[in-house]
């Protein structure tokens, strides 16, 4: 076994981790949080610029890496930083299932992707469909040459600022059947297709999407007809280990702010971190912030194994139970101060808290460890 | 041993939730529901509804002219707006300040004061906390120099809750810098109008405008603003304190929280099942609704002995601890009851009339599981308590 990074990935995380604090400080991204769009395009440019997009895709398509270990590289230093730009959607999620199941003049649309010059956006969940992947509402239609797409999509994150959505809807069969959804490239300025966006709680922004009889040409499926959900849960999965990873880096985040907190903050006329009762609390965190690396790294190494889910299930089902504790005791170390805004530590724990609503929450993987484990 | 209300407590129940029913707008009981801010002028206006019907100070001595309510009836009271999404009494004045003046305060203090607490032409803030004085309070640094008819102050007040909308602040300050700390500290009223006073919204996480910083530039202050003697203000603080403390259990705050998460877990569906019949979440609301049982008895056994006179001790702590754990666990599971749908955050859903994204319940739900870390923070921190309880029982 060897647990270090390779060279390549190290001078990643090393780069990354450079930029970040200068550039992404916290009055810097709280300006970014009151922005209209939610983002930098410049940050974005200069992260692209720095192969942070190139390295969530493999050399086939266009990049230079791609694997479990890429993704939590990546995401670890964005979630150290509590990075808003939406990586996970344009890159991972949208990027990801073009490069997983489109046809060569849809690849295309990669190599923008990797510039920084196209954003993208994955709009599958619905109102009704909670964590339920499988649930497809939405419907698609033939008409001659043509699709027509009729529905809703909830919580589109970063849908506004796509150039394409990746769409599911339904050819055939009921809400929960697992096959007879597709996927489908989608423009953003399709008649037909609105949106109404809004910030989200931890920063960036997403829409509600509809549909209504919205046109597409046959050759707009991404991958086999009624085939979407098996490229749905390869795309999630890789998304499930960068939120994962984002988390342990905002984790970390917050335990150093704490360990700072804790030494410098005097009341009773010592360091508050000389009680012990604080101690034992502190000494908690650091226990399970290293259960949490394991638990990404078990991810992260399986993202390609047979085990992929259940490895998956367990390690968001972790994360998740740590990320509460962590964001909890460490405002609460705090005190006041951490729930104030321009205190690092209030957007980090947002960060911390708010994955648990993206793709499941700890009881949803609970769930779904039992059953894979009982499979 | 009988846990049944006497008949008398019940008919009281019936009146308040009789009053409730008749005098609580529903536009302004669904704004409380859904977390949505009142305003200054929405809670004026339930203050002087509750003053009409002689119940906004129903916590005064008669000599004052107040309701003089029992614990028990007080619990009932709480219990039933909390129910009824009533909006919070504002306690500053009211509850915090008017027993101090009852208590320490000149005649001439009670006579121009109490009067303009009661009709909201005074709109009280606190001044406690500073920078550097949170849970060590008496560290507290701001300075009040004696200049001939005046205090002259300079110094700085933190997490000064609805500051935004006060006219007044009672503050603590320091008047003799050479004494022990306790013992250096004056309790002294500030007509927020003065010069010299500057009033800075915080940020918080949550986006609410709830607390502030204000500012003391040289203001100065009549000495006739001090209550009670120079330098004992701390006895006059303590004492304050422990009128913060009724209804620190919070159980009609839980109780309507648990009815909200229950109705939400009925709407929404997981696996093609309502949620609230998912093992998992059900075993989550189960378990805090076991512990909130137990609590609301613990919570009426203090009662019933405050209401036969004995001072509660200790057990304020305790309720203070598990009061707040149990709230904020019910915060944690109505974020998580939500969904996808607790991402969005338009602040019109904590602040204003626009169309909900989503269910119309998800739209406060994780706003409020952040804004409410302050329950374990404020009003001695969970971590103080937990030593007093310990303190009491071990010594030292």
């Amino acid at each position: 076994m060897d647990f270090n990074l390779t060279e390549e990935r190290q001078m990643l995380q090393d780069t990354l981790r450079r930029y970040l604090s200068d550039r992404y400080t916290t009055s810097a991204r709280n300006a970014i949080l009151d922005s209209e769009t939610g983002m930098s395009p410049e940050i974005w440019g200069e992260l692209a610029g720095l192969g942070v997009i190139g390295a969530l895709f493999s050399e086939e398509d266009g990049g230079f890496g791609g694997a479990g270990f890429d993704i939590s590289t990546v995401f670890e230093e964005l979630g150290r930083a509590g990075v808003v730009e939406p990586f996970l959607d344009t890159a991972i999620l949208g990027g990801g299932m073009i490069a997983a199941v489109g046809n060569a003049e849809q690849k295309q649309l990669l190599e923008q992707v990797i510039a920084g010059q196209l954003h993208l956006a994955l709009a599958h969940g619905e109102p009704a469909s909670r964590y339920d992947l499988s649930r497809v509402e939405t419907t698609a239609r033939a008409d001659g040459e043509e699709i027509v797409l009729n529905g809703r999509k909830a919580v589109v994150v970063n849908g506004e600022a796509a150039g394409f959505l990746i769409v599911s809807a339904r050819e055939h069969g009921g809400f929960f059947d697992l096959d007879g959804s597709s996927l489908f490239v989608v423009p953003a300025d399709v008649p037909g297709l609105t949106m109404r966006g809004y910030p989200m709680l931890a920063g960036a922004r997403a829409a509600e999407v509809s549909l209504d009889d919205v046109r597409v040409p046959q050759t707009a499926r991404l991958g086999a007809e009624g085939a979407g959900f098996g490229p749905l849960m390869d795309v999630v999965a890789a998304a499930n280990v960068a939120l994962v990873a984002e988390t342990l880096g905002a984790m970390e985040t917050a335990v150093e702010l704490t360990r700072q907190y804790l030494l410098t903050r005097h009341q009773f006329g010592r360091p508050i971190g000389s009680f012990q009762a604080l101690q034992h609390r502190f000494a908690d965190m650091l226990i399970e912030l290293e259960q949490a690396r394991s638990a990404v790294i078990n991810a992260a190494g399986h993202l390609d194994s047979q085990d992929r889910d259940r490895q998956i299930a367990a390690a968001r089902n972790l994360v998740s139970r740590v990320g509460r504790l962590v964001a909890e005791e460490s405002i609460q170390m705090h005190g006041g101060i951490a729930m104030t805004q321009e205190y690092e530590l209030a957007h980090i724990a947002k960060r911390i808290v708010m994955a648990d609503h993206r793709f499941g929450d700890a009881d949803y993987h609970l769930e779904r460890f039992i059953a894979l484990s009982a499979a | 041993m009988d846990l049944n209300y006497t008949e008398e407590e019940k008919a009281f129940r019936e009146e308040v939730r009789a009053f409730l029913a008749e005098k609580l707008p529903k536009e302004v009981s669904d704004k409380v529901r859904a977390g949505i801010s009142l305003g200054k002028e929405g809670h004026e206006q339930w203050h002087a509804t509750l003053n009409e019907k002689g119940w906004l100070n129903f916590n005064w001595p008669k000599e004052f002219g107040g309701a003089e309510w029992n614990a028990v009836q007080r619990h009932i009271f709480e219990e039933e707006c909390a129910m009824a999404y009533a909006p919070r009494i504002v306690p500053f004045g009211l509850s915090m300040l008017a027993p101090v003046l009852q208590k320490f305060g000149s005649k001439e203090q009670q006579d121009y004061f109490l009067p303009r607490i009661l009709n909201g032409e005074h709109w009280w803030c606190q001044g406690y906390s500073e920078p550097g004085a949170g849970s060590d309070l008496a560290s507290l640094k701001t300075r009040a120099m004696r200049d001939g008819e005046h205090y002259v102050v300079n110094g700085q007040k933190t997490w000064t809750t609805l500051g935004q909308y006060a006219n007044w602040i009672f503050c603590l300050v320091r008047t003799d810098p050479d004494a022990k700390q306790q013992e250096g500290i004056s309790f002294l009223l500030i007509d927020m109008n003065t010069p010299g006073i500057e009033v800075r919204p915080i940020v918080l996480l949550d986006g609410t405008p709830e607390v502030n910083e204000v500012f003391f530039d040289n203001v100065r202050v009549p000495v006739e603003n001090l209550v009670g003697e120079e330098n004992k203000g701390w006895t006059y603080a303590k004492y304050l304190l422990t009128h913060e403390r009724t209804n620190i259990a919070g159980v009609g705050f839980s109780r309507a929280g648990l009815d909200a998460v229950k109705r939400i877990a009925r709407i929404e569906c997981a696996g093609g099942r309502p949620l609230i019949e998912n093992p998992h979440f059900a075993a989550r609301l189960a378990q805090v609704e076991i512990d909130l049982m137990a609590m609301a008895t613990t919570n009426m056994r203090i009662i019933s002995q405050a209401a036969a006179g004995q001072a509660p001790g200790v057990e304020s702590s305790m309720l203070k601890v598990k009061g707040t754990i149990i709230r904020q666990e019910i915060n944690d599971l109505a974020r998580r009851a939500v969904g996808p749908y607790a991402m969005p955050f338009v602040s019109e859903a904590v602040d204003g009339d626009n169309d909900p994204i989503g269910p119309d319940y998800a739209g406060p739900v994780a706003a409020q599981y952040f804004n409410n870390r302050k329950l374990s923070i404020f009003g001695g921190s969970n971590e103080i308590q937990r030593g007093i309880i310990a303190k009491v029982k071990l010594g030292g």
